[in-house]
């Protein structure tokens, strides 16, 4: 053995031994992932392809295509979650802008706020909507008396109900990640901005909305996919009239006891939002959004 | 060489509080057209905070601040119309290099084709010809300062400031960088105040300098006047390494560690005198000195060699410590005494020094 070599196989062997052990390490997880993920999901997809009969069919998905009720329950879908999406951006961006200016100790009570209802039951903030948007319910009692509008309106019952419903929901994981963007600009950006001549407005535009867009985008994906299979919000606010998928698949099970069909559905569901994450990851720099930053 | 267009600054009477701490207190300075004047000073002595009252950074209590004859003391800062290299740079890293140039012309409606030309010229001034489409994360610390600098240049500012622009760069570049700043200036002309910590960049950059501590300007001098003759002991301790003898004045007989003093120097009129004396101007003399040197008595406490020079510590009759910087040839290391040795120490009356001992 020359010096070269000198304990060459010894420490190839250290370098096996270690990736080994780290497997071994990441086992358990792996494990889990399996039996969570894996196994269901193409347990989905298996009952999908069984028809009424009990055999192999694409009847589940035949029926999908003939019937115009799913095409408008899968438009439903996407319009909601669309609408939930644009309203989230238009109360959530400005909320966090105003948050990323304060002293870090007003940022993070203000924080707490929007975390707050997270900390409560979906199904309590959803009744509480109800309560509060019923014909003779609060906001239309004080509305009404304040002189803001004349008649109750129909706030709940309706695609109304359902959106500011969702929105109430799903605003924090938009603001999360756009408040975490905009906290990491660096405030000399905007000082060179300035010092290069940009009014503040200009400033605003050309340099630090550009660099929030990635926790934008990061928000407004992921307020869109949590919407596209949303289910206790519009069913309970939407009163029958804003049907979307996931209210499907539930009506299929406990109406029809349909396993086939309800899988068939989850399935496309399934598809349609990977496609959406698709779609966007060639747009967008999925490493910036979870933190990659701008180095 | 002067620019025509360069504007000289005036600052009169500027204060700025945090709490009743005063970040600036009553400064005022003028800082010549075409100069290149640097606000020198430790952290927190309130430098920074007088260049963020020139850029419009910081809202001073009162004052005055003029760019010429205009006062702009409450002017925005997007409308001062000054270049401004930052600290870190702050490069947009959303845009190119040539997006990040092209900035502050595309701000003031340039006609695309001149930008781009502009563009290039000002990378070709920082010597980045070539180097417009890359992306910011592609670029070295030393270039991104070349590109933050070609940034504040290209529109053309008439003032030009500079808050420690090399600061983040190891030594070779900055040494470097230090001379092409200086170059760059003499071709540019553009009125120049430049903040930093380091001395050795002060003095070497440029015409003059301004030592400022405590939110006050403590001297105003050129570097030579600084270092040559300090007007008080904050700047005599801030510049060079230096180590004070108090000295005692009995008629026209001035006495430090047991030494009549002879000075060639003013003697400043104050009651308490120092003495200063720096490393490089103590030398080890034989036991006959000249007639004009003041020579002290001292045991030596430590010797450290470093390279190109080596250090000597010995402490003086009364207890101060004072160093001893001596160039190096070969042989000269050996031929040192070690510590425990008594050595005599010399000062050229030219060379002493004399400052007034303020508190």
């Amino acid at each position: 053995m020359t010096a070269t070599d000198m304990n060459a196989e010894g420490l190839r062997r250290d370098e096996q031994l270690e990736r080994l052990r780290l497997f071994g390490l990441a086992s358990p997880a792996l494990l889990l992932v399996l039996v969570i993920l894996v196994i269901p999901v193409g347990w989905l997809f298996y009952v999908s392809f069984i028809g009424a009969d009990g055999t192999f069919s694409m009847e589940n998905y035949e029926r999908m295509l003939k019937r115009k009720s799913y095409a408008r329950i899968f438009r439903t879908t996407f319009e909601v979650s669309l609408l939930t999406t644009g309203l989230c951006i238009l109360i959530g961006y400005p909320l966090a802008y105003f948050m990323s200016q304060l002293p870090t100790r007003w940022a993070n009570l203000c924080l707490i706020t929007v975390l707050l209802p997270f900390w409560t039951s979906l199904l309590v903030r959803t009744y509480a909507w109800l309560v509060l948007l019923q014909k003779r319910g609060l906001v239309n009692d004080w509305a009404i008396s304040l002189g803001l509008w004349d008649e109750p309106l129909k706030l709940v019952h309706n695609l109304n109900g359902t959106l500011i419903g969702m929105v109430h929901i799903m605003l924090p994981f938009l603001i999360l990640p756009v408040y975490g963007a905009m906290r990491a600009i660096d405030r000399d950006y905007l000082k060179a901005a300035a010092n290069l001549g940009a009014s503040p407005r200009r400033a605003f535009w050309t340099v630090f909305f550009p660099l929030s867009t990635p926790g934008l985008f990061a928000g407004a994906l992921m307020v869109f996919v949590l919407s596209l299979g949303f289910f206790v919000t519009p069913a309970v606010l939407g009163g029958g009239k804003v049907i979307m998928v996931s209210m499907k698949i539930v009506s299929n099970i406990e109406l029809f006891v349909n396993w086939g069909a309800a899988s068939a559905l989850g399935v496309v569901l399934l598809v349609l939002t990977i496609g959406v994450l698709w779609i966007a990851s060639r747009f967008l720099n999925f490493e910036q959004m979870t933190g990659g930053g701008h180095g | 060489m002067t620019n025509q267009d360069a504007l000289p600054i005036t600052v009169r009477g500027v204060t700025k509080t945090y709490g009743d701490v005063f970040a600036l207190d009553d400064v005022s300075l003028d800082v010549k057209s075409g100069e290149f004047l640097t606000l020198l000073g430790p952290s927190g002595s309130g430098k920074t905070t007088l260049l963020m009252v020139l850029a419009g950074f910081t809202r001073p209590d009162r004052g005055s601040l003029k760019f010429g004859t205009d006062e702009v003391i409450r002017k925005p800062p997007h409308l001062r119309d000054v270049g401004m290299v930052f600290q870190n740079y702050a490069l947009f890293p959303h845009m190119t290099v040539a997006g990040n140039v092209g900035y502050p012309l595309r701000l003031r409606k340039v006609a695309k084709a001149e930008i781009a030309e502009r563009v290039e010229r000002a990378l070709e001034t920082v010597q980045l010809g070539g180097y417009g489409d890359r992306r910011i994360d592609q670029l070295s610390g030393g270039q991104k300062q070349r590109v933050a600098l070609a940034r504040s240049i290209v529109f053309e500012p008439r003032i030009l400031l500079m808050d420690e622009p090399l600061s983040a760069l190891d030594k070779k570049l900055r040494d470097r960088m230090q001379i092409e700043l200086r170059h760059l200036h003499e071709k540019l002309g553009m009125t120049t105040v430049y903040v930093t910590h380091d001395q050795r960049e002060a003095l070497t950059m440029s015409d003059r300098i301004a030592v400022v501590n405590f939110g006050r300007i403590m001297q105003l001098a050129t570097p030579q006047e600084l270092y040559e003759q300090p007007e008080n002991k904050f700047v005599a301790d801030f510049i060079g390494d230096s180590a004070f003898l108090d000295v005692t004045r009995s008629g026209d007989t001035l006495t430090a560690a047991g030494t009549a003093l002879r000075t060639s120097r003013a003697i400043p009129d104050a009651p308490d005198l120092a003495l200063m004396m720096r490393p490089e101007r103590l030398h080890l003399v034989s036991d006959k000195p000249g007639k004009d040197k003041n020579v002290f008595d001292a045991t030596v406490t430590e010797l450290v060699y470093q390279g190109e020079s080596y250090l000597l510590y010995a402490q003086l009759g009364d207890g101060t410590e004072v160093a001893v910087r001596g160039a190096m040839r070969a042989g000269t290391y050996t031929g040192l005494p070690q510590p425990g040795g008594t050595v005599k120490l010399g000062l050229d009356a030219a060379d002493t020094v004399l400052i007034a001992h303020e508190g």
